[in-house]
């Protein structure tokens, strides 16, 4: 059902370029976000973190930080009393708090709240840990070896087979056909191993919270966060009370990526306040960051593709093994899933690891798993097209997935952009413009899934006239705009009409995180039928008013109006009559919509880039960038472009700067943004973002998600150009100065 | 412990506080002043979202200590529009979608503010220069820079 929800129609307010509600906040420096609230009678609350990689921890001593002057509250694991039922969110609390054991550099095993920083930083000082320093394992391969250090007992699961060791918690299997008949029928094999660094989303906001909790067990949050929803049931969880007693209210949010759809401080902040009586706020800094919240999997992947020589792919291979820190995550699987995804294949198999290690637990990050499987993929593809002297835009389409293609996860797509981003790449000027001595070019694909999930949104009209939207997704590109132009589409009145605000967890149905591009698609969907659920009312209250039939109503320009001349002849009453009158008509009238959103699409993207190698010092120089994207329809087209290049940009980092350097001894070497240099304006040419709009049938007005595709192809398109340039196959991300020279100089 | 007592103009008005030794002045506006429109991102001088100008200079305020601005000029994003009068940047940056979660936009706009006084007519590697020791990771900086551009041409033709 949800695949016939798309309708042709003619836009007024979708695709138009309207200023942002939250703008003028965020101009001014009046937006709030999660370090900007305080309450009164504060206290500061800060986290002791382990220095050791691994370590058990045989005691913590902290009478003398409690006798201490302005200190307030001391918690360690011991004052977490409640076991969550679910792994998950287990893994969660030990990951906030360590349990017998610190898994990784700067796991928490204490905190404290006090009345100033100089009273909490001495009493951090004051609090003492004694370790047995564990062996500790940091690369994923080292981690799946029998012998291992090993991080947990008794957690693998039974897909795992014997002979790893105990860090491998799962393993996962896709594909079809016969992939040894696939291979026997190629003119060209080729067998590549790869591997990437683990990266760290890089917001430039650090996690931040206000956590004020009483010992009647109620509370209040505010924090910068992806889903104040979730927040709310995982901190409840642990803390041991019932979510509709916690209310959590989402701050202004300076970026996640995915990085803030889980929670590190505020299970934390919640019980300092709830031991001390008094709010508690608590700030990351840029080294908590790094060290502590969620980076990215690191990965090492081997891919092996058959062709004959005109160019059909005859078999595939993938192995994608991803390390995801302390704790479970599901990464490798979304490898195996994503990595052949753009491609239409008789013969398939691909597995993915999940392994752990001693590093930060893996968050989410953009498309999470998917841009080092397409790495890999795309490499190999890449290589394959010039062993057989094919252009690679022209490999790509004859082997592209289109609608009715077995996907590499299993369904049967619906109709899809993919081969309508390779035809607009192919015919770009960017791709057949010349390139100079040095200098080369590369092309890339990817995939990533869109989500639709729980969703609630209520739409209320004012007296007045105007429309108050309240939704319950943080706003972290432009959504709360969005929103409002798709709620002025459906009820036909202007943009600046309506006005859309971010309600927290006491004042709205529940609401998945602000992930897997699900917020354009899912809330969108949901603030259409909102409205249409307001126009019904609406129309009802008009007939009522003209004293016919509601059938004999229909909604046209923000007005109703007899549905034809049977109905009887009256002036159309607009929503703002309707509105004025709505008192004598019935009482108030709101639309709301609440389900659990169907229909998402799937996204696709080609990227082309071109880059410079300096053989004498093994730089690279972005040249021209262009960012091809099925957007569905682009509701802003503003935002969807900043996406696109927002993406692009994060994977240029990716493949060339970001890197978690790791000393012998486990801890983190460059846990600040001088040492990890994130793309800054002058490493970067301008990203050409060209938006194709290929609609979603589940979506009334075909949207699709965008947020997360755009770092796909990027690792890839710059391995290829830079390959090209230097005339050396590139497999191991990032691709820095030190290691490029050293491929070109082996050479 | 006794706290040093600081007099100093910001945004235009005679302020004075008392801070710690070792408060910088990043957190002097934030946390004494309640402006908290500079954000701490990195508290190291790598990611300019603290950026101010203090006596007309471009600096990141985490890295000036706040009895530093003892008898000084502090400029802040705060004091950057006159009333409800934008600067042509800041209506820019919106109009222009130069912001995504808006973060790094205050240390931007006062960033970008004081080159467009010192190079009313920066190239797009000037621009880009200039405001590498600003942060963003949203945007890929495009719409940043074109905002800035287009501010620039839009105030050399007003003037």
């Amino acid at each position: 059902m949800a695949k016939d929800e798309f309708q042709t129609r003619e836009f007024k307010v979708v695709g138009t370029r309207v200023p942002r509600p939250d703008g003028l906040d965020k101009v001014t420096g009046r937006a709030r976000y999660g370090a900007d609230m305080s309450a009164p009678g504060m206290l500061h609350g800060y986290c002791l973190r382990s220095p050791h990689a691994h370590a058990r921890i045989v005691s913590i001593d902290t009478s003398a930080a409690e006798a201490m002057s302005g200190v307030k509250a001391v918690v360690t694991r011991a004052d977490f009393t409640v076991t969550p039922e679910d792994q998950g969110t287990r893994d969660i609390l030990d990951n906030v708090m360590a349990d017998k054991k610190a898994l990784y550099d700067g796991h928490t095993v204490a905190a404290v709240a006090a009345t100033s920083r100089s009273a909490g930083m001495k009493a951090l000082k004051a609090i003492k840990v004694e370790y047995e320093v564990l062996p500790h394992v940091i690369d994923v391969d080292e981690a799946m070896k029998p012998g291992a250090p090993e991080l947990h007992e008794g957690r693998s699961q039974e897909s795992v087979p014997e002979g790893y060791s105990q860090n491998v918690l799962a393993r996962s299997q896709y594909g079809h056909g016969d992939i040894d008949a696939g291979f026997a029928k190629a003119d060209v094999i080729i067998e590549r191993s790869f591997t990437t660094a683990a990266t760290h989303q890089g917001y430039i906001e650090p996690h931040a919270c206000l956590a004020t909790m009483g010992n009647d067990n109620q509370g209040d949050l505010f924090c910068c966060t992806q889903g104040h929803f979730l927040v709310r049931s995982t901190c409840a969880e642990i803390m041991g009370m019932e979510s509709g007693r916690l209310r959590v209210t989402s701050s202004e949010i300076g970026g996640g990526f995915g990085g803030k759809t889980t929670v590190f401080l505020e299970p934390v902040a919640l019980m300092l306040s709830k031991k001390s009586g008094k709010p508690v706020k608590m700030t990351m800094s840029r080294d908590e960051v790094l060290r502590a919240s969620g980076p990215t999997a690191s990965t090492s992947i081997d891919i092996k593709i058959g062709a004959t020589k005109d160019g059909r792919i005859t078999g595939a291979w993938g192995d994608f093994r991803y390390q995801s820190g302390a704790f479970y995550a599901m990464n490798g699987a979304l490898g195996a899933m994503c990595g052949f995804a753009p491609y239409d294949l008789e013969n398939l198999k691909t597995v993915g690891w999940e392994v752990v290690t001693n590093r930060p637990k893996a968050a989410a990050y953009r498309a999470p798993g998917a841009p080092m499987a397409a790495f890999a993929v795309e490499s190999v593809m890449d290589e394959l097209a010039s062993s057989i002297g094919m252009d690679p835009i022209d490999f790509r389409l004859m082997n592209g997935a289109e609608e009715g293609t077995k996907s590499a996860y299993g369904p049967t797509y619906p109709a899809i952009g993919l081969k309508a981003t390779l035809e607009a790449a192919k015919a770009h000027p960017h791709w057949s413009a010349p390139l100079g001595e040095n200098q080369g070019r590369g092309v890339g694909c990817g995939f990533w899934f869109n989500f639709g999930g729980n969703t609630s949104v209520s739409l209320m009209i004012n007296p007045d006239g105007t429309v108050s939207l309240s939704e319950g997704n943080p706003d972290i590109g432009g959504s709360r705009a969005s929103m409002s132009m798709m709620a002025a589409e459906e009820l036909g009145i202007p943009y600046r009409q309506v006005r859309t605000i971010i309600a927290d967890t006491a004042s709205l149905g529940e609401n998945d995180v602000t992930d897997g591009s699900r917020v354009t698609f899912a809330v969108g969907l949901a603030t259409i039928k909102a409205a249409r659920h307001a126009i019904e009312t609406m129309k009802a209250r008009a007939a009522k008013t003209w004293g016919i039939d509601a059938d004999a109503v229909e909604w046209v320009d923000g007005a109703a109006q007899p549905a034809g001349p049977n109905a009887g002849k009256f002036p159309p009453l607009t929503l703002k009559e309707i509105a004025a009158t709505m008192s004598n008509t019935g009482g108030p009238i709101s639309g709301h919509h609440e389900a659990n959103a169907e229909g998402a699409g799937v996204s696709f993207g080609t990227h082309i880039c071109d880059t410079e190698v300096d053989p004498e010092t093994g730089a690279v120089k972005i040249l021209r960038y262009t960012v091809f994207q099925d957007a569905g329809k682009a509701v802003h087209p503003d935002y969807v472009e900043g996406q696109l290049q927002g993406g692009a940009v994060q994977g240029i980092g990716w493949a060339l700067n970001e890197e978690y350097v790791y000393g012998e001894d486990g801890t983190l070497q460059n846990p600040g943004f001088l040492d990890y240099r994130i793309p800054v304006a002058s490493d970067l040419p301008m990203i050409e973002p060209v938006i194709l709009e290929i609609p979603n049938p589940g979506h009334p007005y075909g949207v699709r998600g965008v947020g997360e595709t755009g770092i796909v192809p990027p690792l890839a398109t710059i391995a290829n150009a830079v390959s090209r340039a230097a005339d050396v196959r590139m497999t191991s991300l990032p691709m820095s100065p030190p290691k490029l020279l050293a491929a070109i100089k082996a050479k | 412990m006794s706290r040093i007592h600081v007099n100093t103009t910001v945004n235009g008005d005679a302020v004075d506080y008392l801070c710690e030794a070792e408060d910088t002045l990043l957190d002097v506006l934030r946390d004494t002043l309640d402006l908290t429109g500079s954000k701490e991102g990195c508290a190291s001088g790598d990611c300019g979202a603290c950026s101010v100008l203090v006596d007309g200079r471009l600096v990141c305020s985490c890295l000036v200590l706040g009895a530093e601005a003892e008898g000084r000029t502090v400029e802040t994003i705060e004091g950057m529009a006159e009333g409800d009068t934008l600067h042509p940047l800041q209506k820019n940056f919106i109009n222009k979608a130069a912001l995504q979660c808006g973060i790094c936009t205050p240390g931007i706009l006062v960033a970008a503010k004081n080159l467009l006084e010192k190079n009313p007519d920066p190239s797009e590697e000037e621009v880009r220069y200039w405001l590498a020791g600003n942060l963003c990771r949203c945007t890929g900086y495009d719409k940043i820079i074109r905002a800035v551009l287009d501010t620039a041409a839009e105030m050399r033709g007003a003037a």
